[in-house]
Order: C-alpha cells, then sequence, then structure tokens
C-alpha cells in the first residue's frame, strides 16, 4: 500500500453526529473533531453526508472546497467524489461551500516540511505528518501550491463512498432488502427487482442512519470517470459567455467604488477631491489608511472620478530604483545573509580548489501576476453580520480580517467564494477585501463593490520576487564535477504572511525551492540560500521560489555540462538517481527525437526541475530567423501519479508553458520613483498568440503518490529555452527577460 | 441615447464619453462582455458593431455606428454558434474570462475569411490576450469552427 493510503486511514476515519432533520459525518482522527461546517445550515430532511456532499429532496450538492482559478480544480473535486458516490457530473450542483477549519489542506503542509518530495525516510514522513497538524490546528483552507490534487485524491473519494454506502443501507432499511443485492448507478439505488430509489428520495431516510465507515475504495480499473477523458463542468458556461465570475457580481442595492492606495506601497500625505466629488454619479469619497476610494452608481464614473482626484503620496519604505534592488541582491551573498545550505554534498570548496573554475551570474525580475480578471470584491457590512463575495484562495483569511476590521465574530462574517478570471497566486492576497470593508462600514448596510483598474491591480501587485543567483562550477573528464549555487532573493513567505500578521520564524525554503532539491548526485554539490530584506513586497507567483531557480539552477548545469563536452541530455540522465526523474528524462528526450539532426539554424535545449514533489523534463526547440528567435516547439514530460483528466492536464500544461516562457522571453516589473513602471498589458504582455509554440504533453504514471500540475511546469520551461537558444546561436542568456538580450521572432 | 444590442433597442442615460463596455456591463447588466485592461490591449471587451469586432473598451458610446451583437447575441447554451461549438468541443477555456472576446474576433475573422491560414489566425488573434495560455486550442478549435460554417 502506498504511503497516501495510510495516511488516509490515519486522517479520514469518518464519525457522525446526529442532528435536528439530518446527520452530518466528516470527523478527522487526530486530537479532536473538527465540526462540520455544514450542521449550521441544515434544514428539515436534509442529509448531510460528509463534509463534502450535501443532498435534500432537490438535488445533489458536492462541496468544493478547493477555490478554481481556471485550472479546474472544481471539475476535478467534483468528479473524484462523483467516481464513488456514482453520480454524473451532469446530476449535481458543485458549492465551494463556506470557509471552515474542516477543510483544511493537508497537501501544502506535506510541501512546507524540510524534506526532499523523493524522501519516504522514517524522519521525512514524521515531519510531514507534525506540519500536517499544524495545519488542521490554524485551520488553513488554501488554495496554492499544487495541492488540490494530492490534497483531494483519497478524501474525496472516501466521502463519496461512505455517503453511497449509507444512501444503501437507507434504502435497505426503506425496502427490507439485502445491502449485498442493491447496486448503484447515476444517483439512484438499484434495487434486486429492478426498481430505483433516487439519493434524493433517500436522504431523509439516510438521515437517521449510522454512517457506514467500513468502505473500501473502488480498484482504479474500474473507474468511470477518473482518468478518463470529461468535460469540464464549467465548459459550456465558459464557452457562452454565461460564467459569472468575481467582477460580474451583483446584489440589490448595491453602488460601485474604485480606490487609488499608494503606488510606492507606503503612506498618503494627503489628497484633494474638490473636482471628483462634484463628477457625474459620485456618491462619496472615503479616505482609506493609504488611500482613497469613490463611490458611485457605475464602475467607470468612480474609477472616472478617483483618477481624478489630486494626492501626496509619501516615500517607498523600499529602495525607489530598481538598480538599488538589484544592488542589494548582489549585496545579499554573506555568511550573515545566509538563509539555508540543505544541500552541502562532497566538498565544494576542496573541489574548486586548483580547478578551472566556470563562474555565472543569473538575474530575474519582479514579475506581476495580471491575471485577465481584474481584483474584485463586494462587501456588505451591518451592526450583527458581514458578507464578502469575491474571488479568492483563503477565504478563512478573510474570513479573520474582516471580524478584525469590523469588529465582529468570526462566525458572523460569510465569505462566498466566487470562479476566478485567473490567479497565478494573485488571489493569495486580501488586499481588496479589506478596502472594500473599510468602504462598506463607511456606508453600513449597503453593499459595496470595489473593482480595481487595471492600472491599480498593476501598482499594488505584490510581486513574484526577483532573484539573483551565482554559480561557481569545475568538470573532470568529461563529467560534472562540483557545482556550488547561491541564490539571493527577499523571503516570499516572511512578506506575504508579514501581511496576515503571521510570524515566519526559521530559513525560507522557497529561496532554494527548485535548487536544493534536485535529484542529481553530482560529487560536490551545494546550494546555498541569501535572504534579502527590505526590497519591494513580494508574494506567491506560479510555482514560487522555483519560478527564478529552476531557470538558474538547470542553466548553471548545461553550462558546465557543454564545458565538459557531454551531451546535455545523456549527463543529466547519468547525474539523476531517481528513476521516476530518469524516466520523464527518457520520455522527453524520445518525444522530441533528441540527437537526430535539425539542420542549420536551429536548436534544442533540455532542462529538468523537481519542483512540487513532480519532476518534469521539457525540450525547447528555436528557429535562429536572421539573428531573432523563434519558439517552434514544447515537448513536456511530467511524473503526476496519476493523470485525473487527461484533457485538462493537456490544456493546463500548455498554458503552463506559454505563461512560463511569455514572461522569460518578455516581462519584467521594474521599479523607479519607488513605483512600478509598468501599469498595462501595452507594457506587461506575457505571451501572445503569434509568439505561442506547438505544445507536446506526457504525463507519467510510475509514482505512487498523486501530484498536481498547477505549477510544476513552469520552473523548467525558461531553462530550457535558454539551453536551446545556446544550441542555435552560442549566446548564452542568463538573464530574464531574455529580449534585453536577443530579439524574438 | 438609444443602442441596438443583440437586436433588443435600449434607451440609456449616459455621457458621450462613457465607453460602450461599461454600457453593456452596468447600464444593460450584459456581463458576457469583460473588463480585462480598458485601453484595447487584451480584447476581453471584444463586441461586434454591425458585424465587425471592436474592442467596446475604447469606443464611445456617442459613437456606437449601428447594431451591437455580444456573446450572448452569438448564441446560447441551446442554441450555439458554430465557433462557440467548436469551443466547447476544444475545451478551451481554462479560467475562461478572455473566451467571450475570443470567440468575437474568431466569429469576425471567419465572417470574412472562411478558410483561414495560421498566419492568418494568428494575425487576426494576436490582440487577445489569454493569460492562461490557451492558444494551441484557440488556434484548432479557430480551425474546426471554421469547418463547421463552411458545412452549413
Amino acid at each position: 500500500m502506498s504511503r497516501i493510503g495510510k495516511i488516509a486511514r490515519r486522517t479520514f476515519l469518518v464519525g457522525s453526529a446526529a442532528v435536528v432533520g439530518g446527520v452530518a459525518f466528516g470527523y478527522y482522527a487526530y486530537k479532536r473533531p473538527v465540526s462540520n461546517p455544514l450542521l449550521a445550515d441544515l434544514g428539515e430532511g436534509e442529509a448531510a453526508l460528509t463534509p463534502y456532499v450535501k443532498i435534500d429532496s432537490t438535488g445533489i450538492t458536492l462541496i468544493t472546497p478547493r477555490a478554481d482559478s481556471g485550472q479546474g480544480a472544481y471539475h476535478v473535486q467534483a468528479a473524484l467524489i462523483a467516481e464513488e458516490l456514482d453520480v454524473e457530473l451532469d446530476q449535481v450542483r458543485v458549492d465551494p461551500g463556506m470557509p471552515d477549519p474542516a477543510y483544511y489542506n493537508t497537501a501544502l503542509s506535506a510541501e512546507a516540511a524540510p524534506f526532499r518530495s523523493t524522501d519516504d525516510g522514517l524522519v521525512a514522513d514524521t515531519t510531514r505528518g507534525i506540519m500536517d497538524a499544524m495545519m488542521k490546528f490554524m485551520g488553513l483552507q488554501i488554495t496554492g501550491g499544487s495541492t488540490t490534487v494530492p490534497d483531494s485524491f483519497e478524501k474525496l473519494r472516501l466521502a463519496g463512498a461512505v455517503a453511497r454506502e449509507t444512501l444503501k443501507a437507507a434504502a435497505a432499511q426503506e425496502t427490507g432488502a439485502n445491502i449485498a443485492d442493491l447496486k448503484t448507478e447515476k444517483g439512484t439505488v438499484i434495487l434486486p427487482g429492478g426498481g430505483t430509489l433516487a439519493y434524493t428520495e433517500l436522504a431523509a431516510t439516510a438521515a437517521t442512519l449510522d454512517p457506514v465507515n467500513d468502505v473500501t475504495l473502488r480498484d482504479p480499473s474500474t473507474w468511470r470517470l477518473v482518468g478518463k477523458e470529461m468535460e469540464r463542468i464549467d465548459i459550456l458556461a465558459k464557452s457562452t459567455g454565461t460564467q459569472r465570475y468575481g467582477i460580474d457580481f451583483e446584489v440589490e442595492g448595491m453602488v460601485h467604488a474604485s480606490v487609488r492606495t499608494s503606488p510606492r506601497r507606503g503612506a498618503m500625505n494627503g489628497f484633494d477631491a474638490t473636482t471628483a466629488r462634484d463628477m457625474r454619479g459620485v456618491i462619496d469619497v472615503v479616505e482609506l489608511s493609504d488611500g482613497v476610494a469613490v463611490v458611485a452608481d457605475n464602475t467607470w464614473r468612480a474609477m472616472q472620478a478617483v483618477n481624478a482626484i489630486d494626492i501626496d503620496w509619501a516615500p517607498a519604505l523600499y529602495p525607489p530604483e530598481q538598480a538599488d534592488h538589484w544592488q542589494a541582491l548582489s549585496d545579499s551573498f554573506n555568511a550573515d545573509q545566509q538563509d539555508s545550505r540543505v544541500r552541502d554534498d562532497g566538498d565544494v570548496d576542496a573541489a574548486l580548489d586548483g580547478a578551472e573554475v566556470i563562474e555565472a551570474e543569473y538575474r530575474a525580475p519582479y514579475l506581476a501576476h495580471a491575471p485577465l480578471e481584474p481584483i474584485s470584491a463586494v462587501v456588505q457590512v451591518t451592526d450583527d453580520r458581514a458578507d464578502v463575495w469575491t474571488g479568492t484562495q483563503i477565504p478563512r483569511f478573510v474570513q479573520s480580517n474582516v471580524a478584525k476590521l469590523t469588529g465582529l465574530d468570526t462566525d458572523q462574517v460569510f465569505v462566498h467564494v466566487l470562479v476566478m478570471g485567473g490567479s497565478f497566486g494573485h488571489r493569495l492576497e486580501d488586499r481588496v477585501v479589506r478596502e472594500a470593508t473599510q468602504i462598506a462600514m463607511q456606508i453600513k448596510g449597503t453593499p459595496v463593490k470595489l473593482t480595481y483598474s487595471r492600472e491599480e491591480d498593476t501598482l499594488q501587485n505584490d510581486t513574484r520576487q526577483i532573484a539573483m543567483a551565482r554559480g561557481r562550477g569545475a568538470v573532470k573528464d568529461g563529467k560534472v564535477e562540483a557545482y556550488d549555487l547561491g541564490i539571493a532573493m527577499p523571503s516570499v513567505v516572511a512578506s506575504q504572511m508579514g501581511r496576515q500578521g503571521l510570524p515566519t520564524p526559521g530559513p525560507d525554503l522557497q529561496i532554494v525551492a527548485g535548487a536544493w532539491e534536485q535529484p542529481m548526485q553530482i560529487p560536490n554539490y551545494r546550494v546555498t540560500g541569501y535572504r534579502a530584506p527590505g526590497l519591494a513586497p513580494v508574494s506567491s507567483w506560479r510555482s514560487v521560489g522555483a519560478s527564478t531557480n529552476g531557470f538558474f539552477h538547470d542553466v548553471f548545469l548545461d553550462e558546465l555540462i557543454h564545458t565538459a563536452g557531454a551531451d546535455p541530455m545523456e549527463e543529466r540522465l547519468r547525474l539523476c538517481w531517481h528513476d521516476p526523474s530518469r524516466k520523464t528524462l527518457e520520455a522527453v528526450a524520445e518525444m522530441s527525437g533528441w540527437g537526430s539532426d535539425l539542420g542549420p539554424n536551429k536548436g534544442r535545449g533540455v532542462a529538468f526541475c523537481l519542483s512540487f514533489g513532480v519532476p518534469t523534463a521539457e525540450v525547447v526547440e528555436v528557429s535562429n530567423i536572421d539573428g531573432a528567435i523563434k519558439i517552434d516547439k514544447v515537448w513536456v514530460a511530467a511524473e503526476v501519479g496519476r493523470v485525473i483528466d487527461p484533457i485538462n492536464f493537456e490544456n493546463i500544461v500548455q498554458g503552463g508553458i506559454n505563461w512560463a516562457l511569455g514572461h522569460a522571453m518578455n516581462s519584467e516589473i521594474t521599479y523607479s520613483d519607488g513605483m512600478a513602471e509598468q501599469r498595462n498589458y501595452y507594457d506587461f504582455e506575457g505571451m501572445r498568440m503569434a509568439q505561442s509554440p506547438e505544445i507536446f504533453v506526457r504525463g507519467l504514471e510510475n509514482g505512487d503518490t498523486v501530484r498536481g500540475m498547477g505549477e510544476p511546469m513552469v520552473p523548467p520551461a525558461a531553462a530550457a529555452l535558454s539551453n536551446a537558444i545556446f544550441a542555435a546561436t552560442g549566446q548564452r542568456i542568463r538573464e530574464m527577460p531574455m529580449a534585453k538580450h536577443i530579439d524574438f521572432v | 441615447m438609444k443602442l441596438t444590442v443583440n437586436g433588443t433597442e435600449h434607451e440609456v442615460d449616459v455621457e458621450d464619453d462613457m465607453p460602450l463596455l461599461w454600457v453593456l456591463r452596468d447600464e444593460l447588466n450584459i456581463k458576457g462582455v469583460k473588463y480585462g485592461c480598458g485601453v484595447a490591449q487584451c480584447g476581453a471587451c471584444t463586441v461586434h458593431i454591425d458585424g465587425e469586432a471592436v474592442r467596446s473598451c475604447q469606443t464611445a458610446a456617442a459613437d456606437v455606428w449601428g447594431e451591437v451583437t455580444t456573446i450572448e447575441g452569438l448564441g446560447t447554451p441551446d442554441a450555439l454558434h458554430a465557433v462557440q461549438a467548436a469551443w466547447v468541443e476544444h475545451q478551451v477555456a481554462q479560467c475562461g474570462y478572455c473566451q467571450s472576446g475570443q470567440m468575437m474576433q474568431a466569429a469576425a475573422l471567419l465572417a470574412t475569411n472562411p478558410a483561414p491560414t495560421d498566419a492568418d489566425i494568428d494575425d487576426a488573434m494576436n490582440g487577445n490576450l489569454c493569460r492562461c495560455g490557451t492558444y494551441p486550442r484557440i488556434r484548432a478549435a479557430v480551425k474546426t469552427a471554421a469547418t463547421k460554417l463552411q458545412e452549413v
């Protein structure tokens, strides 16, 4: 039995509690049970079967507590429940539910432990367990870190199975049939005579029974949905303009607001809103703690008016000019700022002493998330409750912060999670909700929708970290002999958690994520993290630390391999000790025809990165067209344990490659006068269709742990591109955006 | 002023320079049309005016010269336009926020160029940003839609 099986049994012993009109399932078997959030509003005749399934006379609702920012998370969660519950996806409603500690994220805590995902040893396992218990204690219902699939894979199928078996028991009680003779299909129990009873008809009886806990998960060979091509539950709505997003949400009596807070992310000295107050549709001008908002009868009028306010901003608390940010990183490579050295194999200093040392420096810029739907939130505050409607990945933090601002208790704050038009980590921040709450407190009882302009969204973006790396290495007898990489960046975790008022003691392993834990056997191998404090606010951007470190680690490895005169694919395979990782390299080699002759003015690059537990190998093929680079094709092989839906998987991986390569070529956020210099998509473009390559994807299923694929395709992509450009042109690009150094078609 | 949207005439009381995007979204509650950038850089707000694809965020209300069609007027879940059917078939959407604009742009392309080449598609669609990066599926869906439309 795999490890995930053991963990699931340990953490998912299902208990039950009888309540008026229903019963609820879903206790975890740690030190004390987690209360069931569905009990609060159970009606007569409703049965809540586990915190993930709710059935009443009107229908079946699957609760999908991990947010969906566009990667099909609702769909995947619903499919996992439906697989065991024996319902079709077009028979059910999907509801993200209310934030609650019961929906804590087990997998995210496991990845926070300082052990490689390839480490199955006792200490690693035990530590992951402790982190898990802490996560439960804190009740962190967070969507992130590609954890939706690993966190849900067993939990949600078990929830479906317990519900199914209890409904069968209800049918047996009602009809006198033997449970063993009952079957289930399409939301009904099939009786021995061929008659059927709908789950909805059985809900009231099921509520009176003890849950059937003795369930066995079905063998994968019998799955109807999981692993098969499915139609995503939201695809019709998203193909007809009928999907409603956070920005579309309306509630009776709502007013519209727009805001400007300091583009220097500091204080406001003062403002003059004389002009704005007289503009058409303006209802009110509201001063916030660090900015000013206009409330109006229409989004555009609010934006026009807020832009007409003259505001005096205090200086930034970080260096005003971009060159100073780079200098701060450059100055961070010292013993006082050393944050971690969790990889230190062999004797690097001895190996480099007297050897011909290869040295290189790499840079990666700040980047905006810039999901296409600008940030928004609707908040209504009254004397005894607050309601928040917004697209968020952190509903529990939102609930707690609104409670603090309003003075209400957390159970008086209701967070309704709405569909998101992209996130990429952006909606792990909740500034917009705090601002909307401050406005709503000034006009109590009136719901306020706060919508950021694109410009405000860009200026207030807590960006991807800026980072710099320095490599020193040596080769011997055609092989990589010594590899020493230092990485300097601000701590994303400290910056992000700091905005939630949470301390983050100890090293931040995101500073070296995507580098320190690579499954490579280099005889002398060292990775050191350096912390650079006092820079601009940073946050989790798709793949977090690995988004920069995957580039640094693999391009430097490629430089050493070329210096050694070895084949980039062969040498990576020789160095890689982890069999599932080797298989991803072998797969992309085969898919891309590695080693075949490409002809003139073309080049291939390979890169590998293990991140979020997913070994991912990629090959990029480029053409050099009169000195300008065109990305022709990309091949991706990733080991995820199990592909839940092959169509969604391919789409997400292709999209992630476009995400990674678009930013690697074209994008950066830079600071001047304490403000981001970029404002909108004309100066922060990412990938557009004309530059988008053909992308071929293969998901491997050799591992025994199911992993999520929201992020792991990102870290190797820029490295594979840099390595391909070197192969095609002989020019080594060590800085993103690469367009600063070479033209792209 | 009067506006005809998806075959229905509306009387709206707005400033001449209010962008059509906000007239549609906030005054007429037509939410399929999306705000992404406000400066014609992303294409999420694309609608048709007399069949031509335009960026509604850069079209002043007073300048609307003909009948407006939004994604809701192109087809519905019960009666899909060929472009929408192709978007479903290829499961193009991830977050889906840009896709209304993508489909309106694609429909306008296919109305004037029934058999576009890859280069035609790239040229016509390059102004429509998809931050999720669904471009491979958009390309494939445009081709499928072209085939479907030619079969009609």
